[in-house]
């Protein structure tokens, strides 16, 4: 529904994007697959025995991580659904929202604060007369990060789903008298199991691409992932050998489980549910009840006490002094612009794409071009999580490193890495409330002959506003907490939020970090309200 | 099986600032149809019946056991809803049987009894059917067998013909109509349609805005005058 004008200058413009896209990650893969080539073989064996170790310990983390998180997961979606009505219900299920939007490295500070050495949980654990507690550092700490991360989202995916079961079902379960456990088989299980394959595929994904909590909580090359190894053979090691060969194993690897992963049926949605809650009837014995309420307690204990223990600490911190601090400053500013630009372009692109999708879809019944088109605009997204930020930086490290000053270059390379980063997701927020408004409005703007800025002004902008605002503050908040890019290419010149908070941390101003961590954690927080509050309250049919 | 009466006895609720109160004696054995507006409350009523919602105050009485406070798998009543009756990835012949054993073991004495309800309701042959192969008709007559198996004494229907075409929801009526004569049980049927309410019940309960307004024989039912609000429901063209 758009004029042959528009048509043309959307299709043109979404083909100017991918081509972009393409060039960036395309020249980052090039360099990567050139650099191999160009090694020669008489020096140490390529796949050395460090690679492998370092592969096959990135496969078993994201194993026990995603199988860690999927089996509490499974038991609390099912208590939460059980459970309609109890205090607190409302704010458990915002908690378990909370990991997406909270920086993985705040997180990662708050986790070693209560199960560090010196946190409650091992002080309890002395106390109780136990003499080896546990350890945050190496596997162990891994695999609490990726559950404190992945648990809380497996949880609402499946709670999505149990919230779809209809009512009538429930009603009959209790009318029939099936007990608990019958239930399960005949209702609940079912229901999740439908998506328990794609809610795994994703768990798995995050956790084999999974960066920062490796990096902070993983010891030495006993508990590497790939990520991790690459980076530390970029910026330590300085062997960029090493590096090009473990970027494209995580390469081969991303790609072979985006493979599975659409071949299992792609990304679980999570719809918005029905208002009015489930009547449901659940067990009123003792025992039911226990458990129900104890699994729900006790993850609420899991998921609040790293959180509390960073405004706790955060608060108690020299909040005063540390804002006293140039370098401070200069982090906040360096943050704060490089997200403001990065979520900009990352909307940019993303309404670009959309938009072009949009334009070339009449158009895709009879032309087999329009129709590729559409189809590779749909894949740029994939592409993105193909090539993660660690490999692409990689890429464009050995590219570069010979012609000119990358850290020189650091705020650009970044800012263009947090941007593709966040597309994926921008793209499904904006997409949905694309298709309504157009749905909404085309045919009556076009019947009218509203054209250009004047349609942008009366028709697109209040209507996608809130979507505009909701994909933009998204963006922000991801590329504010991201450690990834500026790991690589960040300097004394170049210091953003987390990297300073890293560089705080190597040195142990343990209380410098606390409050840097509650600075930053704080600001995505609110982004991530203000976001959450548009999708609740607007039409933007988001989901996150 | 014998059909109990059903005594609603002064049940009040209030449902988002809406209050309800109901009375109603409905006699063993016989049909009643329950009818009036959208929102009235009528599938309310069935489900303080069946236990699915508690009321604030007043009783609920099957027979003479006072069921106030039972729950829904420990009254006497089956309920067979508009959709989603049954579980779609299980059988014709398992979904039944669930009406007989709750807990999915198997008894070979069930088989029996199985085919001989699914027969009953015209289905016979239909055991290893899945519901997603049946046509709308079809899957509630299945959902019926599951209540036969289950010989409690009073069944109730939310409506479970609405979304059936007329012929099609004509022969479902007669054939409730014929197992309730040949069971004995007690009916009540939440319908919209006026000519099902007299084709097939002995008695009808007229509800108006959450309140039990009248109730009576069905004959003349509705060419009473002393009922407030029904004319409205019913529109002018019926009178």
């Amino acid at each position: 529904m758009l004029g042959r004008r528009q048509t043309l200058t959307s299709i043109t413009a979404g083909y100017a994007v991918l081509v972009g896209m393409a060039v960036v990650i395309g020249a980052a893969v090039l360099a990567l697959l050139l650099a191999a080539a160009g090694f020669s073989s008489s020096e140490d064996p390529i796949f050395s025995a460090y690679m492998w170790k370092v592969t096959r310990f990135t496969l078993l983390q994201a194993f026990l991580s995603t199988f860690l998180s999927v089996i509490v997961a499974i038991p609390l979606a099912r208590s939460l659904a059980r459970r309609q009505t109890f205090f607190g219900r409302k704010w458990l299920l915002r908690l378990l929202a909370i990991p997406i939007g909270l920086p993985p490295i705040v997180a990662a500070l708050g986790l070693i604060e209560i199960w560090g050495q010196k946190g409650i949980v091992n002080t309890t654990l002395v106390a109780m007369g136990m003499d080896s507690p546990i350890s945050i550092y190496g596997l162990t700490g891994i695999l609490i990060a990726h559950v404190f991360f992945n648990m809380p989202l497996a949880t609402r995916l499946l709670l999505a789903q149990l919230d779809r079961v209809p009512s009538e079902h429930w009603r009959n379960a209790s009318q029939l008298g099936l007990g608990q456990w019958t239930v399960f088989r005949l209702i609940e299980w079912p229901f999740m199991r439908s998506h328990l394959a794609a809610v795994s595929g994703l768990v798995f994904m995050l956790c084999v691409t999974s960066f920062t909590l490796v990096l902070l909580l993983g010891g030495g090359p006993a508990a590497t992932t790939i990520e991790v190894a690459i980076y530390q053979a970029l910026r330590f090691d300085f062997d960029p050998q090493r590096a090009v060969i473990l970027a494209l194993i995580q390469l081969l690897l991303t790609a072979l489980l985006l493979a599975l992963f659409v071949l299992i049926g792609g990304t679980p949605e999570e719809d918005a549910t029905l208002g009015q809650p489930a009547l449901r009837y659940p067990g009123r014995g003792m025992f039911a009840r226990i458990s129900d309420f104890g699994l729900i307690a006790a993850s609420a204990a899991f998921l609040v006490a790293p959180l509390v223990s960073i405004v706790l600490s955060g608060l108690f911190s020299d909040l005063a002094r540390l804002l006293g601090e140039a370098v401070v400053w200069q982090a906040i500013t360096t943050s704060l612009v490089i997200a403001m630009i990065a979520a900009v372009l990352s909307v940019s692109m993303a309404m670009t794409l959309v938009r072009a999708r949009y334009a070339a879809q009449p158009l895709a019944k009879q032309n087999r071009w329009a129709q590729l088109f559409r189809i590779c605009a749909s894949g740029a997204s994939s592409l993105v999580l193909l090539v993660p930020p660690i490999v692409l930086g990689a890429g464009w490290f050995v590219l570069l490193r010979r012609q000119v000053d990358i850290f020189a270059l650091a705020p650009v390379i970044v800012i263009v890495i947090n941007a593709m980063m966040a597309l994926p997701f921008v793209i499904r927020v904006l997409e949905p409330a694309h298709t309504t408004h157009m749905a909404r409005t085309a045919r009556l703007t076009a019947s009218l002959g509203i054209v250009g800025l004047a349609r942008l002004r009366l028709i697109d902008w209040p209507g996608m506003r809130r979507a505009f605002l909701l994909a933009t503050a998204f963006a922000m908040a991801l590329s504010l907490g991201d450690l990834g890019a500026i790991a690589l290419f960040g300097s004394q010149d170049v210091v953003t939020l987390p990297y300073l908070l890293l560089q705080r941390m190597g040195s142990y101003r343990t209380n410098d970090a606390a409050g840097l961590a509650f600075m930053l954690g704080f600001v995505c927080l609110m982004l991530m309200v203000f976001a959450d509050r548009g999708r609740r309250s607007g039409d933007a049919g988001a989901q996150l | 099986m014998i059909g109990k009466s059903i005594l609603i006895d002064a049940v009040s609720l209030v449902r988002d600032s809406y209050a309800i109160s109901f009375d109603a004696a409905i006699e063993a054995g016989t049909i009643s149809a329950i009818i009036g507006p959208s929102g009235a409350g009528k599938s309310t009523l069935l489900n303080i019946v069946a236990g699915f919602e508690k009321p604030h105050s007043g009783r609920v009485l099957i027979g003479d056991a006072d069921v106030t406070g039972a729950d829904p798998s420990d009254r006497p009543v089956s309920m067979v809803f508009q959709e989603n009756n049954l579980f779609s990835h299980l059988t014709v012949e398992t979904n039944v049987a669930l009406g007989i054993r709750p807990g999915l073991s198997t008894d070979p004495a069930d088989h029996s009894k199985v085919a001989d309800a699914l027969s009953r309701v015209g289905l016979a042959g239909f055991e290893d059917r899945m519901p997603g192969t049946l046509s709308g008709g079809e899957r509630q007559r299945v959902a019926i067998a599951r209540a036969l198996v289950r010989r409690k004494p009073v069944l109730l229907l939310d409506e479970p013909f609405a979304a059936l075409g007329p012929r099609l929801r004509r022969d479902m009526l007669l054939l409730v109509k014929q197992l309730q004569a040949e069971t004995g049980m007690t009916l009540l049927l939440v319908t919209h349609q006026p000519d099902d309410a007299v084709g097939i019940a002995d008695n009808i309960v007229f509800l108006d805005r959450g309140r039990t307004v009248a109730s009576g024989a069905a004959g003349g039912f509705f060419k009473r005058d002393d009922i407030p609000g029904l004319a409205d429901y019913l529109g002018d063209e019926e009178r």
